[in-house]
């Protein structure tokens, strides 16, 4: 489903975020981005959802190079990705009802469709009853969860979160979590930034971990440089490199 | 519905017969941007206001100079040429000279003015009555007026001039045409001033439309960047500022109507009591259907100019961080 072959992303400061990733995510899984801030779980998050374009290397998503999508096709291509983020990024000015049919109307769907298709959505995410709500009005877990919804009600095959629990408290967070799970069980990708490590770990759910933009493959090494900096002594590269 | 119950859960969204979405999109979108106009009446309502007042200037100008033309290009018409003849013509000659005018195609009518006639009303008017008296003989010509039909242009009246001047018993010819040309080039030059200041009032109004524009695209820059994320195209989120734009410049329009209309309507009674002064069946005229079209449609035309102008520009430049 999603494919990053030696993905670089350097920031016109010269600041890189991401030096040669590769990774990929197959159809059907839920896995997890993790680390530090600053990692690069967001800027990878954004190639995907071409906010973003990549300094060097391929992001393949669903067959398609994004390389390839036009400035003109990006909204077109957008439009096949839910995206949720850990600002909800609802609108104000608007109910619940609006905010998740806003995916709908950008597509053109016939009002009677939408409607249906927003209640069904809402209904996932046990929202129904809190349609006509202002997302104001609603509780930050609330909102994220109508987020969620207007991130699934055109029924993408690929979900994409940026650190979607991070304002929540654990409950709330166990509560999203297995919401993204039942989507996965039919059949959705999943890609979720998250630094939440015991939650992830509850899961079970595959984890990339990054590290300075690159992929965290040798813990162990880390383990013991971290451990003997922190102790204060001097670590000589030793046999287990 | 719970998803993990639907069978049909990842069938993609199919959009509907896309001419019947088409055009429901454009009426829930121009009716939801003239909502937002309207959850800001007064804000809305100045912007309309100065559209229509820019705009009523030069229609009320126009308007001016039409009902002036009109009086004007009523004296043309009453345009005659006065045929003095030579002063040993007599009055059967006259009248025979008159006749054969007369049956002219291009002459709607001919007078004759025998000299006798003509004294007696110069005695009337002018107040030399008693002096006149000691006249021996009458020093007046006979006079034949010539009115020359509608029909006529300028060439053929300049033509008719020479001959009717070239006629054997004419002494003198008097057309007193230069003044009327005069008046004429004076109204069309102010036209033309009219026509060049509606120019830079419309651009004027370009300007305000897409600054008052550019500023809503500013107070709503992140609902536009969420929708961006979501997938909108550029013209998507523009739509709504487009029909901001069609309604401020509709709205201008109309409301400069109603000035022009309320003016003419003030301006009524005393031309009507001051034509009656001068007997005159003269009524004020009135913007025509097509006119008032015509302002309406510019309205709405620098509306959207003005709006497209501000959302190209901007619109772009809004893209998610």
């Amino acid at each position: 489903m999603i494919r990053l072959e030696d993905v670089s992303k350097r920031f016109p400061g010269g600041q890189e975020a991401l030096k040669n990733l590769t990774m990929s995510v197959d159809k059907g899984e839920m896995v997890f981005v993790t680390g530090h801030s600053g990692a690069g779980k967001s800027t990878l998050l954004r190639l995907i959802a071409l906010i973003d374009r990549p300094t060097g290397g391929q992001v393949i998503v669903d067959g398609q190079n994004t390389r390839r999508v036009s400035r003109r096709k990006i909204p077109a291509y957008r439009r096949q990705i839910g995206m949720v983020f850990q600002d909800h990024k609802l609108l104000y000015d608007r109910s619940v009802f609006d905010n998740v049919a806003l995916p709908l109307v950008i597509a053109g769907v016939s009002h009677r469709d939408a409607a249906r298709k927003v209640r069904a959505a809402l209904d996932q995410v046990g929202l129904l009853h809190k349609e006509k709500r202002s997302p104001e009005t609603l509780s930050t877990g609330e909102q994220q969860r109508v987020g969620i919804a207007r991130a699934i009600v055109s029924r993408p095959k690929l979900l994409i979160a940026d650190e979607p629990t991070g304002n929540l408290d654990p409950d709330l967070s166990l509560e999203v979590m297995r919401i993204f799970r039942r989507f996965n069980e039919v059949g959705v990708t999943l890609l979720i930034a998250s630094h939440d490590i015991a939650l992830i770990d509850q899961l079970g759910c595959r984890r990339i971990p990054l590290e300075n933009g690159m992929l965290q493959v040798e813990e162990e090494e880390d383990f013991v440089s971290e451990y003997a900096e922190r102790i204060g002594i001097d670590v000589e590269p030793g046999p287990w490199r | 519905m719970a998803l993990t119950k639907s069978s049909d859960a990842f069938v993609p969204a199919k959009p509907a017969r896309p001419v019947t979405t088409w055009a429901l999109r454009h009426v829930s979108t121009s009716i939801g941007a003239l909502g937002r106009l309207a959850r800001q009446p007064f804000a809305s309502l100045m912007t309309i206001l100065v559209i229509a007042v820019t705009l009523a200037l030069p229609a009320a100008m126009h308007v001016i100079i039409k009902n002036v033309q009109s009086i004007s290009g009523s004296w043309e018409n009453a345009l005659d040429f006065s045929l003095y003849l030579k002063s040993g013509t007599s009055i059967e000659d006259a009248s025979r000279l008159a006749e054969l005018i007369g049956k002219r195609a291009d002459v709607q009518a001919v007078t004759l003015i025998p000299s006798d006639e003509a004294l007696e009303e110069f005695k009337a008017q002018s107040g030399f009555g008693a002096a006149l008296d000691h006249l021996t003989e009458n020093p007046l010509p006979h006079t034949i007026v010539v009115r020359p039909g509608s029909s006529n242009t300028e060439q053929s009246i300049t033509l008719m001039h020479e001959e009717l001047a070239n006629l054997p018993e004419t002494d003198f010819v008097q057309a007193d045409t230069e003044w009327v040309q005069r008046f004429h080039a004076i109204l069309d030059m102010l036209q033309r001033a009219i026509a060049i200041g509606a120019g830079l009032l419309g651009a004027a109004i370009v300007v305000i439309i897409g600054n008052t524009i550019r500023l809503d695209i500013q107070n709503r820059r992140e609902e536009i960047e969420v929708t961006k994320l979501i997938g909108a195209s550029n013209a998507f989120v523009r739509r709504p500022f487009l029909y901001s734009g069609l309604w401020y410049g509709l709205g201008g329009g109309l409301l400069a109507l109603a000035l022009v209309g309320y003016g003419m309507f003030a301006l009524k009674e005393p031309v009507g009591r001051l034509a009656g002064l001068y007997n005159s069946p003269f009524s004020i005229l009135s913007l025509s259907f097509t006119e008032s079209l015509l302002i309406v449609g510019t309205g709405v035309a620098l509306g959207l100019a003005g709006s497209w102008l501000a959302a190209a520009r901007h619109m772009r430049r809004i893209e998610p961080r």
